[in-house]
């Protein structure tokens, strides 16, 4: 068993896999091998490039996003990972067996075992209900009615729909079709979820209830999923990982945040115009170290001022020993509490600006945005320990989000 | 001038050296090929007959009124007996047996067909001529045949039906099957279906109402040869339109025709509730 001590237990490995769509494939391997583009290929054989030479690992309990424009060999590569469309060539093992050689009987048996599917359009039972729909891949299985019953019924509590498991799909509104479609996928409690385009048919506050959603059923399971989409926030918001598929080639995999700020080429850059960053950065990712900070144990009125009027800041951070953080002191706070006589200056505690509360550095930016308007000053971010970890001020913010200009000036 | 059509193909002394050479050496085995036909028709006829009508015409109240509603219930129970009521009962049986008999022979061979027809082009196109033919050759043409092949009878009556109306539920198996939306199909093999799954978990219950429309049409092509079957024996309400078209008795023909209406639409609005699903609202 091949295993990467950082990431797990391997599910899937694809190698130098093919699809070429359109009779004997010969000629388009030597015209790849002479290095021609898609188009030409076309244009000479009349044969179309689906998929050239993917190759990739995907992990237990991840969730790997493919993505790309339409036409990019997105939905043709998931389907080649459980054979719904024949691969010409190459090699794509699942628990180590090569999917490729099985014969019918295999192939049906490792679909069972192993894989479930979630389409865009669906794809839901229109003659069954909700609930024998999600029983459906249990069906097919041959597992007895009783049995199918309870776990189809658990699939649709897991999704919150066990309210209309008699209704008709027809009844029920996209949201909740793609919900019976999960819950579908989930019964048969498969080791790899495929995902083509799955939320892409809904309107977009639905879509991002759905991305939450998976996201939840995915905490503390070791079901790896596979997703497709053309979308790059959605990829952001959910992907562990990201492989860009441009015109039947994987150009780049990464996590999320290493494809962003290292983009392979010009095609994968252009994707990011447009991207909403503050869903692919973390408060943790962008928070730095430079507001002054102060030893909670030497901390003084007097002191603080002292330290403050010499780094000409405006606010300390208040911080004990081991770094937990405590609170943040103003200048003028401290200004105030100085001349008031009934205040001892060794007691900074007066000088606390008051509803300030940290936030955890793995917070979206989005959940960031609404302190940096409400605080007066820098917003601290800490870790589960709530060690201090750094400030985002509101200018550090805005120039996060013209990251692009950021882009340009690396790559110029 | 020269006439290009001198010579002429003997086609018609082919084809009348073909049906003899079938009837020559084939005659036993299609004499048992009728040997089914003929005991479900007189199983089915016997029964009709030897139950009281009250009952058959509580039963078509019944079956009308689950399957299409109360309208059709009544509808069906009204028509039923005013047929008996213009004397036609015996006859009117006889010919729901033969309807009965050949629509079941239809779906046995044809829904197999149409399935076939769904899964290879092939298959499809090359059936296709022949389906065109059996609907268009008029009846009087193998009628001759059949006669030959079957002798003249009842029997003989319910082949030429059977001839004639199979191609509908041909034709609408394979169309229902393949309007079944590839997702579907694709998402049923997703899960780790064999190809007997997708067609009987997924195609068929998905096609069943278009196959019911076939079933419905194939019916309604069967009731409209009862008369000419009559014209090579067969019994039933084809009897009393045929006697009353030889004797000009405007009467007895017109009774007929009425009887033959008011069966097929009963027969009619019964099987296209049948087709409704509750799904499709």
């Amino acid at each position: 068993m091949a295993n990467d001590s950082s990431k797990g237990q391997k599910r899937l490995v694809v190698e130098n896999a093919y699809k070429i769509f359109g009779g004997d494939p010969g000629p388009a391997f030597e015209l790849l091998k002479q290095g021609k583009s898609k188009d030409e290929i076309y244009k000479e054989t009349g044969l179309t490039i689906g998929v050239q030479d993917a190759n990739f690992s995907v992990y237990a309990g991840e969730v790997f996003v493919i993505m790309g424009l339409s036409g990019s060999g997105k939905s043709t590569l998931v389907r080649l990972l459980n054979r719904l469309i024949e691969p010409t060539s190459g090699k794509i093992l699942v628990e180590d067996q090569d999917i490729t050689q099985m014969d019918v009987k295999q192939l049906t048996e490792m679909r069972r075992k192993y894989m479930s599917m979630v389409f865009q359009s669906f794809a839901l039972m229109p003659h069954l209900t909700v609930h024998e729909n999600a029983a459906f891949g249990l069906e097919i299985m041959g597992i007895p009615l009783q049995k199918r019953k309870e776990r189809a019924m658990s699939a649709l509590e897991q999704v919150g729909l066990d309210h209309v498991a008699g209704s008709y799909p027809k009844s029920l509104s996209g949201g909740m079709q793609q919900r019976v479609g999960l819950a579908r996928g989930l019964a048969v409690d498969p080791d790899i979820m495929l995902m083509d385009e799955a939320f892409s048919a809904l309107d977009p506050l639905i879509r991002t209830e759905m991305q939450d959603e998976l996201l939840k059923l995915q905490e503390g399971s070791d079901r790896t999923v596979i997703f497709i989409s053309h979308d790059l926030d959605e990829a952001m918001r959910i992907g562990d990982r990201i492989a860009i598929m441009e015109s039947g080639r994987i150009v780049q995999i990464g996590a999320p945040e290493e494809i962003m700020r290292n983009p392979a080429d010009d095609y994968v850059k252009a994707f990011f115009r447009g991207v909403d960053p503050t869903n692919v950065y973390t408060a943790g990712d962008i928070a730095t170290n430079t507001q002054v900070t102060f030893p909670l144990h030497k901390a003084g009125l007097r002191a603080v001022r002292q330290r403050l009027n010499e780094y000409d800041r405006e606010y300390a951070y208040v911080l004990r020993k081991d770094r937990t953080y405590v609170g943040v002191v103003s200048l003028n706070k401290i200004q105030e509490a100085l001349e008031d006589e009934t205040i001892n200056s060794q007691d900074i505690t007066p000088a606390y600006l008051e509803g300030i509360a940290p936030v955890q550095q793995d917070a979206t930016l989005q959940e960031v945005l609404p302190k940096l308007t409400e605080y007066e000053c820098p917003v601290p971010i800490v870790d589960s320990n709530n060690k201090y970890k750094g400030t985002i001020s509101r200018h550090l913010f805005l120039r996060t989000l013209s990251r692009e200009t950021n882009f340009d000036d690396q790559y110029a | 001038m020269f006439d290009i059509f001198r010579y002429t193909i003997p086609l018609d002394d082919w084809i009348a050296y073909g049906v003899d050479w079938l009837v020559g050496n084939f005659r036993p085995q299609f004499q048992a090929i009728k040997m089914p036909i003929q005991w479900m028709l007189n199983g089915i006829n016997d029964l009709l007959l030897w139950l009281p009508p009250e009952i058959v015409l509580v039963l078509f109240l019944i079956g009308g009124w689950k399957a299409a509603g109360w309208k059709v219930g009544i509808f069906s129970f009204i028509s039923m007996g005013f047929i008996g009521m213009i004397g036609l009962w015996g006859e009117t049986m006889t010919t729901l047996a033969m309807v009965i008999s050949a629509v079941v022979v239809c779906v046995l061979i044809g829904v197999p067909l149409g399935i076939l027809s769904s899964r290879s082009d092939r298959f499809a196109s090359s059936l296709r001529p022949i389906l065109d033919a059996m609907q268009t050759t008029p009846a009087f043409v193998y009628l001759v045949p059949v006669v030959m092949l079957f002798s003249i009878g009842t029997v003989a009556g319910v082949i030429a039906t059977i001839i004639f109306s199979m191609p509908p539920i041909i034709r609408l198996t394979n169309l229902g099957i393949r309007q079944v939306h590839p997702e579907l199909i694709e998402a049923t093999y997703s899960f780790g279906a064999t190809r007997s799954q997708v067609l009987w978990k997924v195609q068929i219950p998905l096609a069943l109402t278009t196959i019911m429309a076939g079933l419905n049409q194939t019916i309604m092509l069967s009731l409209s040869m009862v008369v000419i079957a009559s014209l090579i024996g067969a019994g039933g309400l084809g009897v009393p339109v045929f006697e009353g078209l030889n004797s000009l008795q405007v009467g007895l023909a017109g009774i007929g025709g009425l009887g033959i209406v008011l069966m097929a639409m009963v027969l009619d609005r019964i099987t296209q509730a049948l087709g409704q699903t509750k799904y499709d609202e």
